[in-house]
């Protein structure tokens, strides 16, 4: 007859028992890394969301049998890291300059499939004459933002997109709208630009979120693949170290304070007759 | 290999011979945005490129014109952009960073006057980067040197500067626009075409580096070997400022006693200036660099050594004259004769550019360097810099 389990491990599994040395050295049982990343160590901090979101890039990029025809071009943020670690062909540009840059990619190669990987900061604040004309000429590229509403690079400092009782290290008391003045929607305003034609904004906060946000990916590659014209997705991810909450509290945060403004969906769609309206004021009952 | 008197010239303006000339080195895409006198570059560029098969944007600012130009050069299409000074001004951090990322491109400088010989040889943007600067005189030379800036661009595989000015812009010659052969120029291994994705070895355009970082041997962290790569780029730019020579075109230097110095379209009327005065018996000589970047220092100091005396004539307050002091290193006097245009439009013909006062200030300081002495001499009705007097 075995003895009873100790009270403890009836309550809680036991993973790794520490009180003990492992009876064999650590071993790689399985790798996670995604194919087209090489290198799964990272810089970043824990609890970012800026992987979660190339993660689900180069899987829709894959998933489509694109591989051999895409061209990334990077801004320059904590994302700049993959630039060097993608079995995808890179084309890195300045801050703010990306849009341009993969216009004259897809000009001169109209067979590839060309995308911007960008951040707020880098869009919305250095670049965003880049990204709106871009679209308003209906390139037929895809752009995507990874919106965490701060400079994370630099240390957690305010963007156009931070928004309101936001703190950062620029706005300690939170943003103040008479102080800094209002967070730009980027998503809204490229929507309403008639050379866009795939605008969307996802989540990497929780599995459902990566699913739609997947989803929007997929989308916004198949309306450049069929040539409707210009598409974009925005990202918005976890940045705990920028806003200065915990790492498990990050999802949360996103929710109820990033996307209460900068609200998560689809914008517009031409591939399924989806047309952009501006979204009704708060309160409005229409 | 000259562009000049070939059958089937025509007459056009410098900026149509250089847009021409653009088209016939294999330039495929083209974008800026509209400023006189690039203007001209940028109609004839959107109305032909068409033609062959290439792509011209009519960029919403100079930062995206840049930009488009850097995207299509980073696929391996022959490349240019380019605005006057005041636009290049808006490029130059774009263009530092074209240097880094070692991508081949031509950027064309139709300025105004001659102030931004600083921008184009020093380079206004970050970082340590030089770039091939050629400062063409006249519309066949400007067609010429424009074809060959394609060339070393893809040879160098770095961006090379086209110094033209309003004067070549806008004058018109008799002109036959040929391709030219060069040689032959390494492949375009480097360039971007999603091709290699997924095969365990993409392509990395970057001003960081060009290796990704499986590539680096021994690091599974990441990270790029930034160091590795700056040297590995600085060592490739040294090498081809030394190593491409110095072009310059010169007259009358071996027996001259004073020789004059300028270059673009004001060395075209220091040379007429001097051959006037050769003719009248004065022993002065000139020259022209005809590349900017690298200078022709060695010319430039034998002439100077020789002579013992030294003018530069420049349409601006003196930027080459660096280049010439440092070139001569006090072997020589150096004095400056030019000076800005003082014309309302800043556009016009100039009495700075005007052959007969250009003669007068060569040869009182052709007489002051000899020790002779003339009568005196009615004063100029228009206003001097007074920098500008010898």
């Amino acid at each position: 007859m075995t003895p009873p389990e100790p009270e403890h491990r009836t309550r809680l599994p036991v993973f790794v028992d520490t009180d003990a040395p492992p009876d064999a050295p650590a071993r790689l049982l399985h790798d996670f890394t995604p194919a087209l990343i090489d290198v799964g160590a990272h810089h970043l901090c824990p609890g970012c969301g800026e992987p979660i979101a190339m993660r689900s890039m180069v899987e829709q990029v894959d998933e489509l049998g694109e591989v051999s025809r895409a061209i990334a071009v990077f801004g320059i943020g904590c994302y700049t890291a993959y630039s060097n670690n993608l079995d995808i062909e890179v084309l890195q540009a300045l801050h703010g300059r990306a849009p341009s840059l993969a216009t004259g990619v897809k000009r001169c190669r109209p067979d590839t499939l060309v995308f911007t990987v960008q951040g707020d900061g880098d869009m919305v604040n250095e670049g965003l004459q880049e990204v709106l004309h871009t679209a308003a000429r209906g390139e037929n590229v895809t752009c995507f933002m990874l919106n965490n509403g701060v400079f994370g690079e630099t240390g957690g400092h305010m963007t156009a997109a931070t928004v309101l009782g936001q703190r950062t290290k620029n706005t300690l008391e939170g943003r103040d709208a008479a102080r800094h003045g209002h967070p730009i929607r980027l998503a809204e305003l490229v929507a309403a630009l008639d050379g866009a034609a795939y605008v969307a904004r996802g989540a990497v906060n929780n599995a459902v979120n990566i699913t739609r946000t997947n989803r929007m990916i997929k989308d916004a590659f198949r309306t450049q693949r069929e040539g409707l014209g210009f598409s974009f997705v925005e990202i918005l991810t976890m940045c705990p170290t920028g806003w200065f909450v915990d790492t498990v509290d990050a999802p949360g945060y996103l929710d109820s304070a990033l996307a209460a403004t900068h609200r998560p969906g689809v914008l517009k769609d031409a591939r399924k007759g989806l047309e952009f309206r501006t979204p009704a004021p708060k309160g409005s009952t229409t | 290999m000259t562009a000049t008197a070939h059958a089937g010239a025509r007459i056009m303006p410098g900026s149509a011979a250089i847009a021409e000339a653009m088209i016939a080195a294999g330039c495929r895409f083209f974008a800026g945005y509209p400023m006189t006198p690039f203007t001209e570059v940028l109609e004839t560029m959107a109305a032909r490129l068409p033609d062959v098969g290439g792509v011209c944007v009519n960029a919403e600012s100079e930062l995206e014109a840049v930009g488009m130009a850097w995207g299509a050069a980073a696929t391996g299409t022959p490349a240019a952009t380019g605005s006057t000074g005041q636009g290049l001004s808006l490029m130059q951090e774009s263009l530092a960073e074209i240097v880094y990322s070692r991508l081949p491109l031509v950027v064309l400088n139709m300025a105004r006057a001659q102030g931004d010989y600083f921008q184009a040889t020093r380079g206004g943007g970050h970082g340590d980067y030089r770039h091939l600067v050629l400062a063409p005189c006249g519309v066949p030379e400007a067609a010429e040197l424009t074809q060959l800036a394609f060339h070393l661009a893809e040879k160098w595989r770095a961006p090379v500067l086209v110094m033209g000015d309003y004067y070549l812009a806008h004058t018109h010659q008799s002109v036959s626009v040929t391709p030219l052969d060069f040689g032959p120029l390494p492949p375009r291994d480097w360039a971007l075409d999603g091709s290699t994705g997924g095969t365990g070895a993409a392509k990395l355009v970057s001003p960081l580096s060009d290796a990704k970082q499986r590539h680096a041997a021994g690091r599974a962290d990441a990270g790029y070997d930034l160091a590795e790569f700056y040297h590995r780029h600085v060592a490739a730019m040294e090498r081809m400022v030394t190593d491409e020579p110095p072009r310059h075109e010169a007259g009358f230097t071996d027996d001259a006693e004073l020789v004059v110095i300028a270059y673009g379209t004001p060395g075209g009327y220091v040379r007429q200036a001097v051959r006037e005065l050769r003719a009248e018996g004065r022993r002065i000589g000139w020259l022209r660099p005809i590349t900017l970047v690298p200078f022709p220092s060695d010319v430039v100091a034998e002439a100077a050594r020789r002579a013992g005396s030294v003018a530069v004539y420049e349409n601006n307050q003196g930027q080459m004259l660096d280049d010439v002091r440092l070139a001569v290193l006090g072997s020589a006097d150096v004095r400056f004769i030019g000076g800005l245009s003082l014309d309302p439009s800043g556009f016009g013909i100039a009495p700075d550019l005007d052959v007969a006062l250009l003669k007068r200030r060569i040869a009182d300081l052709h007489d002051a360097v000899t020790g002779r002495r003339r009568g005196p001499e009615p004063e100029p009705p228009h206003r001097e810099h007074p920098r500008s007097r010898p």
